[in-house]
């Protein structure tokens, strides 16, 4: 058996750990540089407030009762590291799918007893880290997916809910579920599924799998064989180290200054080859991309990219940044206002894999130098906080930096910003 | 890994006592020329402050404390406090606890079956629990001091 548990409204509740008062009120928490709605609490919802919604149109009176939030990226991460700690000790087979589901494996239990584990698992990580999660138990990912929702919409199930191949409750439950609500459909399927009368994941449960497999795709096929509740979707499948890294973010106001894209471009390298690093890899090649505001009218438009070779696969930021800088030299264009950069590492190759021709093509101190640098670089950045140690000199105030006017403190991660308590 | 064929029986246990004379397993250690250290047979671990504070990494959080009304269990305005949810909030611990939705720092106690919010500090009278709304967000297990010339 596997189960899926999926924290409740993530990014508000490890806002109301922190911020007691927030409980029960209404709390949005906002996309990079504030610009929509991306995280929303029961309250907000009931407000009508839409999963997206730009903040600039949110009436006057919403923006007075509710409290609108930047989202802490820190204090998100951190603590979906703790739940994913407090699952380790439940079962050593936890893969973190996102930054607040895991699939936890339960294999080699009872299943009579897995409801009053997925119970026992749900107070816990709730005393430990304050925060609510629904725990879905099934034999594949695809039912667990759907079982989870259940345990989330039925309050009466105490947050577990258990579906098992064959049974009534399963059939009740597919029936009701639209297919386009099932996980790994996407809407364009869901549309062509219609045609073919398949509108529930029931009807889609007893398709015939080749049929399936032949009018739309193999991983299709797969989610039927889920349905059924024979396991197709493997563990491993998205634990393999990604094949590309990108950084990429929008600038929080327009702007067409070389100096404001170099940097940014330095930045996000930096961070991009850090990623690198710690996934254990070296790239072959860097791109970089530059794009105007596609929605602006009468902006001047235009966007462009470039893939950049490297003369070796390297992780060493400085061959990777100057490989970037290179790269935005070629398709930067004056006169144009720019709304967003990334840089994207490509070709990636495991360092181990490619030890013996890094000897081969390279002197082995300099080469241990380099790699004895860029970890303290990385253990600076980790231990002392992002951006301790810095590739060239960004200056204050560029056009680049995140907007994050309503950030509340990094509680778990910075020492200046610790939770304040009381004691009078 | 393992293979059904009955011929792996043959294989010697690792258990059995070796002939006279044949080799044995290597050492894990690196040899020195010079004199052994004698502390060498006497190895730990290095102290580790953080392990030994914080028992369960998930559930152990910093806070700072603001105000003096604990100054009798030893904690200071500015004091860095370790809190671990996990713990019970049994009577006689201290914890933190939001009541009206504002964290505060007391200690419990249970007088005649009351549960009460009691200050170190003479000046704050006990406080009942009942009608109040609140909640235990942990209990404080630390609190670390800074004294002149440390870092707070």
């Amino acid at each position: 058996m596997i189960a899926l548990v999926d924290s409740n409204d993530f990014y508000v509740s490890c806002e109301r750990v922190f911020d007691p008062r927030l409980e029960g009120r209404p709390v949005g928490v906002l996309s990079n540089n504030d610009g929509c709605v991306v995280a929303r609490s029961a309250e907000l919802k009931a407000l009508g407030v839409a999963m997206g919604a730009p903040m600039h149109l949110l009436s006057p009176a919403i923006r007075r009762q509710a409290t609108l939030l930047s989202s802490n990226y820190a204090l998100y991460g951190d603590m979906s590291r703790r739940v994913n700690l407090v699952l380790g000790e439940f079962s050593p087979d936890v893969e973190v799918y996102s930054i607040d589901e895991s699939f936890v494996g339960f294999a080699g239990h009872a299943p009579s007893r897995l409801e009053a584990l997925g119970r026992r698992l749900r107070e816990t990580v709730g005393r430990d880290t304050g925060i609510p999660v629904c725990v879905g138990l099934a034999p594949t990912r695809v039912l667990a997916k759907a079982a989870n929702r259940v345990a989330k919409t039925s309050p009466a199930l105490g947050g577990v809910c258990r579906l098992d191949a064959e049974s009534a409750a399963t059939r009740r439950v597919l029936e009701g579920l639209p297919v386009h609500a099932l996980w790994g459909v996407a809407r364009r399927s869901a549309e062509r599924l219609a045609l073919m009368d398949i509108h529930t994941a029931w009807q889609l449960r007893e398709a015939d799998p080749k049929r399936i497999r032949r009018a739309f795709s193999v991983v299709l096929e797969r989610i039927v064989w889920e349905l059924r509740g024979r396991p197709a979707i493997l563990l491993d499948d998205l634990a393999a180290p990604r094949q590309r890294i990108m950084v990429s973010r929008s600038f929080g106001r327009l702007t067409g200054d070389w100096r404001d894209l170099q940097e940014a471009v330095r930045q996000h390298g930096a961070r991009v080859a850090e990623k690198l690093r710690r996934q254990g890899s070296l790239a072959r090649a860097v791109l970089v991309f530059l794009r105007s505001d596609p929605h602006r009218l009468g902006e001047r438009q235009y966007h462009n990219s470039v893939v950049v070779p490297l003369a070796g696969p390297s992780d060493d930021s400085r061959a990777l940044l100057e490989a970037a800088g290179r790269g935005l030299a070629a398709i930067f264009l004056e006169g144009v206002r720019y709304q967003k950069c990334g840089v994207m590492l490509m070709d990636l190759v495991d360092v181990e894999c490619h030890q013996l021709s890094l000897l081969a093509s390279r002197d082995e101190t300099a080469r241990g130098r380099d790699r004895r640098l860029m970890t303290a670089v990385d253990r600076l950045n980790r231990e002392m906080g992002r951006d301790t140690v810095r590739f060239g000199l960004p200056r204050q105030d560029t056009a680049w930096a995140l907007r994050c006017e309503r950030r509340t403190p990094r509680y778990t991660t910075r020492w200046n910003e610790l939770m304040r308590v009381k004691v009078r | 890994m393992s293979s059904p064929r009955p011929s792996l029986a043959r294989v010697p246990a690792a258990a059995e006592p070796r002939p006279a004379g044949s080799s044995q397993p290597l050492l894990g250690c690196r040899v020195r020329a010079g004199f052994p250290s004698p502390a060498d047979d006497h190895l730990d671990v290095e102290i580790d402050l953080h392990a030994h504070v914080v028992r369960r990494p998930a559930a152990t959080y910093f806070v700072r404390a603001e105000g003096d009304s604990m100054l009798g269990d030893g904690i200071h305005d500015g004091d860095l406090l370790v809190v671990d949810r996990s713990l019970e909030p049994l009577p006689g611990r201290v914890v933190i606890i939001a009541v009206d939705g504002e964290p505060t720092v007391k200690r419990l106690t249970r007088r005649a079956g009351r549960t009460f919010l009691e200050a170190s500090n003479p000046c704050f009278a006990p406080m009942p629990l009942e009608g109040r709304e609140c909640q235990v967000w942990g209990v404080v297990t630390h609190v670390l001091h800074a004294l002149p010339g440390a870092a707070p």
